[in-house]
């Protein structure tokens, strides 16, 4: 059997047509199986959602309860079998409950990898490589500029900022869906131990992961109803990129614009996007992840979806092994 | 190394001068010597290596890594310092290490390298050194850190730290050598301030206020006198024991761009002046002119004979080895005429008094200057000592009214900081023909209620934007009209981009279908 037989991308998203189900669609289909919830990866409508518990519970928080006719909870590690095919969810590292999933069917294992990163991380499951044999591998940061470091230093340079301008507030734009918990999570692991205040739409994620045991101390909701400019001083503030550039963010004294993500790394797009104090903090892999990740799954054969899928397969061909760009369409590039 | 690295990204995405002040204070304070000295040095531009040319990075990195993924990733980065920073691969096994290898230790490793081995120099520090530090290595060996600095903010930030005033260290400055260990002994209160070291140093320059509203009234009009305001650059020219510098009226020393010039400064003396090209007396070239001869660290032949400079003169600070500075300023001006008397009058000449009796004379004449090159007047009390700064009082400068044009906000932007949500920054566009053609950014002279009102306008027509920048509407019946002030000169001035343009005189009138036309 060749491995497309197993796997092939369609429009709707990556297909098994001998179990007849769909990894991430981007369409409403019968049959999904779903590697974590973000938005461009989990979406509401289909008929049999499989997912690991957390990734559920996300779910139903973004989109209500009947976001899916009917669901399942795949355990980790635990192999569920559809149509004769056997699917096994392992984590991915990427979000609280995020997994790549490992198809197999006659000898033959693909691991659906998702978004994934092997940094550390205090508020998800830590990535296990599986070993297989063809490998699907994102590509958001597949490119040899892309070094993210330490992320405790970059909330260290966050945390000397705020004692060096007191009188500003700090802004710290960060996805809702996990880099707003990490990011929280840092800057408790750094001693950081005032309110942290949230915009309203990370509110109940950021509780949905405090009901999961992820400690993330006091948050507040950065509200202007009882407090003024001033109270706001010193403050950190976590929040949406999107609303900063927005009237929200005018109730803040001088706020000092930082944003935390990958795409920090490369200093022209931090200028652009009028950002004061980039935070190179991402929840992909970076290039040198990417490439030590790949020989360790043992794979022979490597799929890139979305991202800068060029340089990871001239990469790939460097080091002779067989590499091909799915070209799956609908995933976001810029959420990050 | 790394301390100096986070500076260096901190100040070029910093826009505030106020928070940038307060990065290179906290860097002085918290950074040892001589590091902080040498980084000072390389802030104000004094730090220079056998240059390395981006042909020889390209050739270290071509030997590194492939040449596909390297001209991918040059590609999407777009600057090659940046790309190789990132790029570089780490030798196997090696550990990289910022806190460690310090300024000092690079600067002097790369100071002691011969032409031949400095590659490999720079090379065995790339290998040690993390992303950011290898970027900051990598623009001190190019030169140029373009990080939004000039040498008169990073002395300003000294000056803040050691609670000392700016016009002391600048003018110790050029004195001074790095790492600067003395100057920072004494803003630390552990020395004496360093003496006067060299010859032909920098004087603090004066400067005017300009006139406002009432200033007049309360002035006696003989009590002053009046002079042509050149619009050329301020500079001054100082000999002193055979050496002879030019300046830049905020010390930066501009010798090596004006050798015509400096081979006329056959004098001991202190001259405050502008400098312009032309021959005088007669002819006085543009500031376009002036451009030619601008901002270059050397000058070709041609470009002397085609443009010669000289020096309008308007004071005299230093006559021989006297100092007069503290005497009034009409001893001092009867002091420069007899001084000129000695100097090649096409290289040196006199900035003639206006004669006038009351302030409406002077406004006619100030309306209506002989000289296209001429931006107004100035006003200097005779009593008045040269005293550094900006002092209000003895001297006024009286500008000719500004250029008005109707413009049309085609792009708004938003601001940073107190502006952070509000749409601060325009781009405004006249039309030429069928098209509108951008001429010029502005983002002050508006009031808080003002910004409000455009910043709700660009909100509620704006029909496109990405990132920061709304597009504004402007379909026929929704052109946004404005009287808008260009102060031309200042923003022909080489350092400053496009037309920043003060529009105190700003009239919104949305909804009129007036198409803007340049006047005046």
């Amino acid at each position: 059997m060749l491995p497309s037989d197993l796997l092939h991308p369609r429009p709707e998203g990556l297909y098994c047509p001998i179990g007849n189900f769909f990894i991430d669609p981007v369409r409403p289909v019968e049959r999904a199986a779903i590697t974590h919830g973000h938005a461009d990866h989990a979406r509401a409508g289909h008929g049999h959602v499989l997912a690991t518990r957390q990734t559920l519970d996300i779910m139903a928080l973004r989109y209500g309860d009947n976001f899916a006719t009917t669901t399942q909870v795949a355990m980790w590690r635990e192999p569920v079998t559809i149509n004769g095919v056997t699917l096994t969810f392992h984590p991915a590292g990427h979000v609280l409950g995020s997994a790549q999933i490992a198809v197999e069917h006659g000898g033959l294992r693909i691991v659906a990898s998702g978004d994934y990163k092997r940094a550390s991380d205090p508020t998800c499951q830590a990535f296990e490589p599986v070993a297989c044999e063809v490998f699907i591998t994102e590509a958001t940061f597949g490119l040899p500029v892309f070094r993210h470091p330490k992320a405790s230093d970059e909330v260290g340079k966050l945390l000397k900022s705020v004692s060096q301008f007191p009188e500003r507030a700090h802004l710290v734009g960060a996805y809702a869906l996990g880099k707003a918990q990490r990011m929280i999570r840092l800057i408790r692991d750094a001693g950081y131990d005032k309110p942290i205040y949230i915009h309203g739409a990370m509110a109940r994620l950021c509780e949905y992961y405090q009901s999961q045991g992820i400690d993330l101390g006091r948050l507040e909701p950065a509200t202007a109803d009882q407090r003024t400019r001033a109270d706001f001083a010193g403050a950190i503030i976590v929040g949406p990129p999107s609303a900063f550039t927005d009237k929200w963010a005018r109730r803040f004294p001088d706020p000092v614009s930082a944003f935390a993500s990958g795409w920090m790394r490369i200093r022209q797009r931090a200028k652009q996007g009028g950002v004061e104090l980039p935070l190179i903090v991402s929840d992909h892999c970076d290039w040198d992840e990417l490439t030590e990740t790949i020989p360790e799954t043992g794979a022979s054969e490597v799929w890139v979806t979305h991202g800068r899928e060029e340089a990871l397969v001239r990469w790939c061909e460097l080091n002779s092994i067989a590499a091909r760009p799915l070209h799956l369409v609908g995933y976001e590039d810029e959420a990050e | 190394m790394r301390r100096f690295a986070e500076l260096l990204d901190r100040l070029l995405l910093t826009p505030s001068r106020n928070a940038k002040l307060k990065l290179m204070q906290d860097y002085f304070r918290e950074t040892p010597d001589p590091d902080r000295g040498l980084a000072l040095a390389a802030l104000t531009g004094e730090l220079s290596f056998a240059a390395v040319k981006p042909a020889l990075l390209r050739a270290l990195i071509a030997e590194r890594m492939d040449a596909v993924l390297f001209a991918y990733s040059y590609d999407y980065v777009g600057d090659l310092a940046e790309t190789i920073s990132l790029v570089w691969p780490a030798p196997r096994g090696a550990t990289t290490n910022d806190t460690d290898i310090s300024l000092s230790y690079a600067v002097e490793a790369l100071h002691g390298a011969s032409r031949s081995d400095a590659p490999m120099v720079l090379a065995g520090l790339l290998d040690r050194l993390q992303p950011d530090s290898r970027f900051a290595i990598i623009k001190l060996v190019t030169g140029g850190l373009r990080v939004g600095v000039s040498a008169r903010l990073a002395k300003q930030a000294l000056a803040d730290y050691g609670e000392v005033d700016v016009h002391d260290i600048e003018e110790i400055w050029h004195g001074l050598e790095p790492p600067y260990a003395g100057l920072f002994a004494w803003l630390d209160g552990r020395a004496e301030k360093p003496e006067r070291a060299a010859l032909a140093l920098f004087r603090p320059v004066m400067l005017a206020n300009p006139v406002q509203d009432g200033d007049l009234e309360k002035l006696e009009p003989s009590d002053y006198a009046a002079e042509w305001k050149w619009d050329g650059i301020r500079v001054q020219a100082v000999g002193e024991g055979g050496r002879r510098r030019l300046y830049s009226r905020s010390g930066d020393e501009i010798s090596a761009a004006f050798p015509d010039l400096v081979e006329a400064m056959d004098f001991a003396g202190a001259v405050d002046g502008e400098l312009l090209v032309g021959r005088p007396p007669e002819h006085v070239g543009t500031f376009s002119d002036l451009q030619q001869r601008l901002n270059r660290k050397s000058v070709a032949a041609k470009t002397i004979r085609d443009f010669p400079v000289f020096v309008r003169c308007y004071d005299l600070m230093l006559d021989g080895d006297v100092d007069l500075r503290a005497l009034p300023f009409h001893e001092r001006r009867a002091r420069l005429e007899a001084f000129l008397r000695n100097l090649d009058p096409a290289r040196f000449d006199l900035s003639p008094l206006v004669p006038f009796s009351d302030w409406a004379q002077l406004d006619t004449i100030r309306l209506a200057p002989p000289h296209p090159i001429i931006e107004g007047v100035m006003l200097k009390r005779l009593d008045s000592a040269y005293v550094p700064g900006r002092p209000k009082g003895p001297w006024f400068k009286w500008k000719r009214d500004p250029h008005i044009i109707d413009a049309v906000l085609m792009y708004a932007q938003r601001g940073h900081g107190k502006r952070s949500g509000f749409y601060s920054d325009y781009t405004f566009g006249v039309w030429k023909g069928d098209a509108l053609v951008p001429v010029g950014k502005a983002y002050f002279g508006f009031t808080d209620e003002e910004l409000k009102q455009i910043d709700k306008f660009v909100r509620d027509t704006r029909w496109s934007g990405s990132g920061r920048c709304a597009r504004c509407a402007r379909t026929p019946s929704m052109d946004w009209c404005w009287k808008w002030r260009s102060k031309g000169s200042t923003a022909r001035r080489g350092t400053s981009p496009a037309w920043p343009c003060d529009f105190r005189a700003f009239h919104g009138c949305a909804g009129t279908s007036r198409r803007a036309k340049p006047t005046g």
